[in-house]
């Protein structure tokens, strides 16, 4: 017989764990699942607060909320009205949360929430087609001032933004030729003049209002801030300053927008906004983005809840395995049947340690106690069994009853451990202690114990149980290990001191 | 705790039990082949085709039923083996060494009715002692007697001779002796003696018990170190011989000699254990790998034992 190449088994080992590994990479950078459990992420809880006085006719109350904002994912949003009919509204590429009620009046007051997750890579979609520049109409002496100033600034600058900047700081109150500029800027809002000139000068403009996160902070208003068209999407200024771009804790509430609210059916109506950074569990996060992601079909959180906690058990199982092929190839340590470590440890998983092993001794002690008088029965071997199995339930059941009247809830989970397997364990160990001694039952029956314990603590771990249950790809790494493990052939470390003796020939 | 290096062992060329699976037995010995070591009855059948001797079969016990006709029969036996066809190191075998008026002595001296052998024949039939639980079926063989100046050395018990076959090579062997602690079996594990033998002579080398090296037997108090088989490279060839028949790889032949019959195969083993290199005071795998770097395997079972003895021969 020829010894084949162990190459391609080695590379097809390493692919599993390389593609184990990097699908779990891939998933915690793209969906932000976290590799720990207990990791924490920001995010803000922006109220708003809507008051206005209604005058008794039919009410619809419109504020204008944010689809898109730079910087930022919308994480959830909820409006808390009692007694208004409520709607979100999508119109035009902008998106409104609309209130409605027919008879109402007096002092009344709607509240928006939504929580925003900060996100650098957030960036609204371009618009489908390029805003145009609207007509603008001025009358003397504007008209004059007002083209003096572009020329001015249209001197000074090369590209729209610049031109923009140029703009905002000719308009200063601070700047030398205050002429113009004081005429301008008297008896008319700053903002929308800027608009207005703006687009006279061929650049698409608009007005928007920002929020600036602060935590804690209540009845907080919008500042406003001016967007134009550069050609491929729209950039954010201070009209103060002149500064492009969005400071990093500016949410953008309301862009291309008209109006922030419209009330109509009530009067004095006013928006103030309140917000909290809150924390919650990395994982929750991406459980609730995975949905939208395209990663999202690898996830189990779209599973039935009944199902999840299947697989969580069921997803356990592979790192048990691992333990005991380890424990049996590596270390060496004998059990009583290859796998019925595992299931002793999947059972310790539910019953908690320590009321697991007193239930498990107790039930295979007192079941080879009766297994020794079914052998002077001289019965059949799979009646033998049968019967057996059917003595375990006995004595699983008395216990339970035993322990609840003691007062031991305990007691109660030895229905935890799979029947067959212990009756199997039992009549195993019988046989052993009959033909090898009570010695080798010992041994053996430590051993069992010892690796369930071992595989029990390697599951019930929370770093283990998260790991496998959200990065159930890391099971090729598994996988690509056992399958090494099966192509170990050194020394176990028991045969070191087995083989002890072998000194004297050295 | 005594610990000994992983490199001395190396060093030593001890085959461990990971390598024994991957690198030997399961690369050498194909799987078609096992229910011939596994089953008693077909190892009979299989070797006699080879002229390689076995106890004499006198029943086969297949069906529950069939039980009350072995009473018939054992009316007429003096001496006999029960063995389960599939079990694996020793279990469920009982040797009955003589009678007393209806019952029957066991080889430790105990007295058991007709009905204690119905009752160990149902267990049999029932897989009690088959390897994997399995419905077995129970032979019946005659009794052993193995020839004095062997018998002597082992307490109670049949003392055999097991020699590991690799490729048909024999690469190593030992002798094994029951002690009380074994409880008359000879399986090394539970407590009887190795006794290395050398391939070259049939002289033994060192003997252990419960892996530790000693000069004397424990029951019987004889010197182990002058025990000199006879008819040596006729054992060998026996054993090499069995390759052919079941053409496994890598595998234990377990030979008793008999008073009247000379050597007797008792049965082959697919997983031959690793405690006959500590017996030996040398690790197996030299051996394996001078034969695995042959250029050209001998034919016959005599060229193959005879360059074995020539090769593995100790030099004292």
């Amino acid at each position: 017989m020829k010894s084949r190449s162990r190459v391609p088994f080695f590379a097809a080992i390493a692919l599993l764990i390389i593609a184990g590994i990097s699908i779990a990479t891939w998933r915690h950078i793209e969906i932000g699942i976290p590799w720990l459990t207990g990791e924490q992420q920001p995010v803000w809880m922006v109220e708003a607060r809507i008051d206005f006085e209604a005058s008794g006719e039919p009410l619809l109350a419109s504020l204008n909320i944010p689809e898109q904002s730079p910087g930022f994912r919308i994480l959830s949003e909820q409006a808390a009205s009692p007694g208004f009919g409520f709607s979100i509204v999508d119109q035009d590429g902008t998106r409104r949360a609309e209130w409605t009620k027919r008879d109402v009046s007096g002092e009344q007051t709607l509240y928006f929430k939504t929580q925003f997750i900060p996100d650098p890579g957030a960036n609204p979609d371009r618009p489908h087609r390029a805003p145009k520049p609207m007509a603008v109409f001025w009358e003397e002496p504007q008209a004059t001032a007002v083209r003096e100033v572009l020329q001015q600034a249209e001197e000074r600058s090369s590209t729209p933004e610049s031109m923009t900047r140029e703009l905002i700081r000719l308009m200063q109150p601070k700047d030398t030729q205050a002429q113009n500029t004081t005429l301008l800027v008297s008896g008319t809002n700053y903002l929308d003049l800027l608009v207005r000139m703006l687009n006279h000068a061929g650049i698409s403009a608009r007005t928007a209002d920002g929020l600036i996160l602060e935590d804690a902070r209540r009845r907080q208003p919008l500042s406003p801030y001016l967007q134009i068209y550069d050609g491929e999407e729209w950039l954010t200024f201070d009209p103060e300053t002149g500064e492009q771009g969005l400071p990093e804790d500016v949410l953008l509430w309301r862009q291309g927008a008209d109006s922030l609210l419209d009330v109509t059916g009530g009067g004095a109506s006013n928006v103030s906004f309140s917000m909290l950074r809150q924390t919650i569990p990395a994982i929750q996060l991406a459980a609730m983005q995975a949905e939208d992601n395209g990663l999202g079909f690898l996830s189990l959180y779209q599973l039935p809840v009944e199902e999840q906690s299947m697989f969580r058990m069921l997803l356990l199982l592979p790192l048990g395995a691992l333990m005991v092929a380890f424990m049996r190839i590596v270390i060496g340590i004998r059990t009583s049947g290859t796998f019925m470590p595992v299931l002793i440890a999947v059972a310790f998983v539910q019953t908690t340690l320590v009321p697991g092993l007193i239930a498990f001794t107790s039930v295979v002690a007192i079941g080879l106690l009766m297994r020794s008088y079914l052998s002077s029965l001289n019965l059949l071997l799979v009646s033998r069994i049968s019967a057996l199995i059917i003595l375990v339930i006995f004595i699983t059941a008395g216990l339970s009853i035993a322990g609840y009247h003691m007062g031991f809830n305990t007691g109660m989970t030895v229905t935890f451990f799979p029947m067959v397997i212990i009756a199997w364990t039992i009549e195993r160990m019988s046989i052993l202690w009959e033909e090898e001694g009570a010695h080798e039952v010992l041994v053996q029956g430590a051993g069992s114990l010892f690796v369930a314990i071992c595989a029990f603590l390697v599951m019930d771990a929370p770093l283990s149980r998260h790991l496998t249950f959200n990065f159930p790809e890391l099971h090729f790494a598994v996988l690509g290990l056992i399958l090494l493990m099966g192509q170990y052939t050194g020394y176990k470390l028991s045969e070191l001191r087995r083989f002890t003796p072998m000194k004297a020939y050295d | 705790m005594n610990w000994i290096s992983p490199r001395a062992l190396t060093r030593m060329g001890m085959l461990n039990m990971n390598r024994r699976n991957v690198d030997y037995i399961s690369r050498y010995n194909d799987r078609t082949s096992y229910p011939l070591v596994d089953n008693k009855l077909k190892t009979k059948l299989a070797v006699a085709e080879y002229g390689v001797k076995t106890p004499k079969l006198l029943q086969v016990v297949r069906q529950q039923h069939e039980i009350p006709h072995f009473r018939t029969l054992a009316e007429d036996l003096y001496g006999f083996a029960i063995k389960p066809a599939k079990g694996s190191g020793g279990k469920g075998i009982t040797v009955i060494t003589g009678r007393d008026g209806d019952e029957f002595v066991k080889a430790s001296g105990a007295r058991v009715p007709a009905s204690y052998l119905e009752r160990h024949l149902s267990n049999i039939l029932a897989g009690l002692y088959s390897l994997a639980g399995t419905p077995d079926v129970a032979i019946v063989e005659d009794l052993v007697q193995s020839v004095p100046g062997l018998a002597r050395y082992s307490f109670q018990g049949v003392p055999d001779i097991r020699i590991i076959i690799f490729q048909g090579y024999p690469v190593m062997a030992m002798l094994r002796l029951a002690t009380k602690a074994s409880d008359g079996k000879a399986n090394l594990h539970q407590g009887a003696v190795g006794v290395g033998l050398d391939i070259g002579s049939g002289q033994s080398l060192n003997s252990v018990q419960f892996n530790r090296p000693i000069m004397l037997h424990p029951d019987t108090g004889l010197a182990l170190e002058n025990i000199n088989i006879a008819d040596w490279e006729e054992m060998l060839t026996m054993a090499s011989r069995c390759y052919e028949a079941t053409g496994l790889g890598y595998m234990g032949v377990d030979l008793v000699v008999d008073v009247n019959e000379g050597p007797l195969l008792l049965e082959l083993n697919a997983r031959p254990g690793l405690a006959i290199q500590m017996a030996n005071g040398r690790g197996l795998l030299p051996r394996l790998r001078a034969i695995e770097s042959l250029k050209k395997h001998h034919f016959t079972p005599e060229t193959r034992a005879r360059h074995a003895m020539d090769i593995f021969a100790s030099r004292h």
